[in-house]
Formats: C-alpha cells, structure tokens, sequence
C-alpha cells in the first residue's frame, strides 16, 4: 500500500473565478424551484393579491399618470413579489449554515465572493419570475393600461430593485440561526411593505406615521418603482433611502459573512 | 519523529517529491483548553494513516489544520508543499466530515454533480458514484438516504477532484457494522490506486485493520507512531511461549528482553519487551520448540498509552517519545 507512484502537481490548477460557473447555478435554481412554500409565497401569493385587489370595477378607469390605478397596484404587488423572492433566495444561506453545507464548500475551491454571487443571481432568478408571474396576470385580465415602455421599465425598476432585499435576505440569513428563519422574514416583510407604502399609499397615513415611513427600507424602492408610470420629478430622498438601506443591508451581509466564513 | 521502522521510518520524500502532509510544532488553543499541543506529523504519498486517540485528544483539531479550516496557533503546515487553502484549490487534498455537509433538498446525483462543478478538474459524477457504490440511489433526494448511504455520498464528494490526498475524520461514527465494512472496503479499494489516506477514529479495531501506520495521539501530542503491530508491542510488549524441558525461572530471566517469566510443567511464557531478542535466544542458545510469539491486544496498548497514568515523556519501549 505504500508504494509511491510518482505524482504530478503540475497539472493541477485552481478554477477560474472562484470556481462560479453555471451547474453550480442551474442545481441552486433547482433547488429554490422545488421549496413549494417558497413559490407559494413569492409567487402565487402576490399573484393571487393582484386578482384580488387590483381588478377593483373603478380601477381601469381612474388613471395614474400615464396608466391607470390597477397599472399602479400591478407594480405594487409585483414588487411585493420579487422582494419576498430575493428575501428568501439570499436567507437560504442560513439552511445551508444550519446543514454544515457552507463548511462542506470550503474543502471545495469555490471562493466566498463566488457562492454569494451564485445566491443572489439565485434570488434575482426567483425574483424575476415574480415579477413575470404578477405581470402575466395584469395582461391575462386586460384590466392594468399603460404605455409599453412603462410596463417595461417598471418591471426592470421592481426586478433590479429587489437585488436590495437579496442582501437583506444573506443579511438575516447569516444573522438568524434557525430554521424558522423563512417564516420570520415573511412576517417582516409584510410589515415593511405595510408601513413602506406598497399595499396604501404612504400619502394616506398619519403625518407621524408618514414621516416614519419615509425611513424604511420600502419606501423609497416602492417610489421609485411607480415614478415611470406617474412621471414627476424625483426627490433625493427615495434614491437616497435606497442607497442608505443597501449599505446598512449589503455591509450586514459582509460583516456577519467574514465572521461567519472566518478560520478560527 | 522516532520511529524507525520500515514501514513508518520512510519520511523522507522520494525523488524531491514533497510530503502529503507536513506538520511540524503545530499547537492550537481554545480558550484555555489546548487541543493541539505540540504535533510533528510527516506523511508520504501513498501511506495510509490513522491517527487513533480517545475523545478530546486533538484529532478534529488536528485534522482542521491539515484541511484548512482552523489556522494553527504555532507551528507550520504545508500539504504537499503548499497551504492547505492552495491544496484544496487545485482538488489535491479532500474530505470526508463526519456528519453533515449535505443538502437535504439536492438529489445524490446532483450533490455529485454540484461538487464536480466547483473543481478544474473533475471525474464523471457517474463513475464516483459507482466507485463509491451508490449508483442504484443517484436520484434519492439526500434527506432520505441513510447514514450509511449518505457517508458514501459525502466520500463519492471527495473523490471528485481525484484528490492526491483523502482525509477522512471518524468516518463511520454512527453505522452499523455492515455499513462499515462496505464503506472500509470502498476506501481500501480506492486507496490500492495510490491515494494517500488519512482518517481519525477512535475505533481501535478501524485503525488496526486498515491503517499502514498508527498515530496516536494523547491530550493534542503524538504519544507514539508506527505500524499497528510495533503501538502494540512498544505498550505491551509480546509474550513469548516455547516448549522447553528443564528450565528453571533464574535462567528464563536472562534471556534478552525477558520482563516477566512463568514455568508451567514444560512450557514456558516470557513476557518481553524486545520479542525478536527472545525468540533469537530462545531458538539459537536453548532446546526450545514449538515457539509462539503473541502480542496483546491493541486495545490494551491504546489503553496503556492514553490512560491517564500513561506517562507522555517516558518513552515506551524507546521507540514513542
């Protein structure tokens, strides 16, 4: 047993970028695909939502800047969608914590960057679907009207939008150690969206309570959102809310990552 | 390292190649607790290795650094001339963990497939899998494999990039004896190619039937290392029987080696600390015959070198240090 073939190192080389690659992708995809209570929730929820509340007999009439009311409850509810979708494609990582797989993927020569890559492109995949499922409704039902550039562009803006909520999710993923994990975030997020804005207008709150909504993480994504459809100006204060949520979010997600990644 | 034997004597790489693995002065600390305290341990390619200690010996700790995932608070390690980190990149070094490290969602077939996926160079998931003997349940979803199936599957994992070196801690920690021989049987038949193999257990048997060479470890340091027959001999010492007519317990006491010696009407028993001495006297300086050379069980020298009285700075039987 100890006789010493001669080995060769020198065909042995490391991955290129970290060892990314799309199999690795295609199995993660795979996997969110088959957690039915994710899609229920991220998917056929917010779908369900749209049927419910945004087919309203005034809204195809009452307009909303270039469309009408069930336009702006469509993009809404799309956006409702895709961050519960990237919420819980980035908070996976905390199964995977739970299951020993992160500590099983550092005998691999997958790099840290390249799996948390993989998670959010992940994420954006559900989110996408989302989106796409809440919006086939729209055109299904014929009852949302506006321009086709404005279909488009809101959906883009929803779609890049939740990559915010892909760094909440590895945030809280990374944070939180249990396995209840997926539920708390649903619950989260209902209240979010609540007092963001995305289910009634923020306009319709209290004056206190609207100055509170204007700080958190939804508010400025769900303006943002609707501003190609309502045209006006854009004050500082959404995008600003957006960038100031994805620092404390993707610099979360980095800190209690290294921490977690860290060799002791 | 001390022992001189032929089997474990051979730490010096052949033709410039470098060691599989090279600790040397390695310590690591918990807290107050030192896990590691102090290992040298020099493998060559091909060797097949147990390090074999009881619980809260520094075997995971041990083993970490070797892999990587723990830095050594002192010392150095290098696998096959580089950091662990750089091995593991190029699929050189890899590992079976003892639980976990499965997706309970992915199917067999695609737990294989997704490892493949993250190496340069992989083998066919189809071929692991068979060598790893767990062809018939590649579309099983994970969860519903049993331990025994899912430590096939974890060492299919690890023989995906055709690591140089397979590391494996307490592999069979929970199977049933069926279970451990089929997954014994796989890594023999696997390491028969060359691979070098390296494995924790605090199954005495286990390091005693598969290992070429045995380290021991006691409390983070190497108590004694060698083939399976010298750890039990250098605590034991063996038991030397012959027939021989006429002998009185003065003269058995000089024989070389001789520690202990019992008459029993024409048979007698020496128990010695250099077997190969006595049976040479025995056999060229006396009538003896019908001569029997027994070592005591290596449970017994497991037991005399890690109990708590064992002494770690006397050498046993000159050969641990």
């Amino acid at each position: 047993m100890t006789s010493t073939a001669p080995i060769d190192l020198s065909n042995r080389r490391a991955p290129g970028f970290g060892a990314f690659n799309l199999t690795a992708l295609k199995l993660e995809i795979r996997r969110l695909a088959r957690n039915r209570r994710t899609i229920l929730i991220s998917i056929v929820v917010p779908v369900v939502f749209f049927l419910a509340f945004g087919l309203n007999r005034s809204y195809d009439t009452q307009t909303a800047g270039s469309g009408n009311v069930s336009a702006f409850v469509m993009i809404s509810l799309a956006l409702y969608g895709a961050v519960l979708a990237t919420t819980f494609g980035g908070a996976m990582v905390s199964l995977e914590r739970a299951q020993g797989w992160s500590r099983q993927l550092r005998l691999t020569p997958l790099s840290p960057v390249a799996y948390i890559a993989i998670k959010v492109l992940t994420a954006l995949v559900l989110g996408a679907c989302s989106v796409a499922a809440v919006y086939l409704a729209g055109v299904l039902t014929h009852k949302p009207s506006m321009p086709v550039d404005v279909w488009i562009e809101t959906g883009l803006c929803v779609w890049i939008g939740s990559l915010l909520f892909a760094a909440f999710g590895l945030f809280l993923g990374y944070m939180l150690p249990s396995e209840n994990v997926m539920q708390f975030l649903g619950f989260i997020l209902g209240l979010l969206s609540l007092i963001g804005g995305v289910f009634i207008p923020v306009s319709q709150f209290a004056h206190t309570i609207q100055d509170i909504a204007k700080f958190t993480p939804l508010y400025g994504l769900n303006q943002l959102v609707h501003a190609p459809l309502l045209g006006g100006s854009v004050p500082w204060t959404w995008p600003v809310n957006v960038v100031a949520w994805l620092i404390i979010f993707g610099g979360g997600a980095v800190w209690r990552f290294r921490k977690d990644t860290a060799r002791v | 390292m001390t022992v001189t034997s032929a089997a474990s004597g051979t730490v010096q790489p052949s033709g410039g190649l470098p060691l599989a693995v090279d600790l040397s002065g390695v310590h690591k600390s918990f807290g107050h607790v030192r896990a590691v305290n102090g290992v040298d341990l020099k493998i060559v390619s091909g060797e097949i290795v147990a390090i074999l200690g009881p619980n809260g010996a520094g075997k995971t700790s041990t083993i970490d650094i070797i892999l990587g995932l723990s830095h050594p608070g002192a010392g150095s390690v290098s696998v096959y001339g580089m950091s662990p980190r750089h091995a593991i990149d190029r699929g050189l070094i890899s590992a079976v963990m003892q639980t976990g490290g499965l997706l309970r969602d992915l199917t067999v077939y695609e737990t294989v497939e997704y490892t493949a996926s993250l190496f340069a160079h992989s083998q066919s998931p189809r071929e692991v899998l068979q060598r790893a003997g767990i062809t018939e349940i590649a579309d099983r979803r994970v969860g519903k494999c049993s331990g025994g199936e899912q430590q096939r599957l974890r060492f299919a994992m690890a023989l995906m990039s055709d690591p140089e070196l397979l590391v494996l801690d307490e592999p069979t920690t929970g199977m049933d004896v069926e279970g451990r021989r089929n997954f014994w049987a796989a890594i023999r038949k696997d390491a028969e190619l060359g691979r070098t193999v390296l494995f924790a257990t605090h199954y005495l048997e286990e390091a005693d039937a598969y290992a070429d060479r045995i380290v021991l470890l006691r409390r983070g340091r190497v108590v004694a290392d060698g083939t399976a027959s010298e750890i039990k001999a250098m605590a034991a010492g063996r038991t030397v029987r012959a027939t021989l007519a006429g002998a009185s317990e003065a003269m058995l006491r000089d024989v070389p080696g001789a520690d202990q010696v019992e008459i029993r009407g024409e048979t007698v028993l020496i128990h010695s600390r250099d077997s190969d001495a006595t049976a040479r006297y025995l056999l060229t300086q006396t009538a003896a015959k019908d001569l029997e050379v027994a070592a005591r069980g290596i449970e017994d020298a497991f037991i005399a070198l890690t109990g708590d009285d064992a002494e770690p700075a006397a050498p046993v039987a000159g050969v641990a240090r």
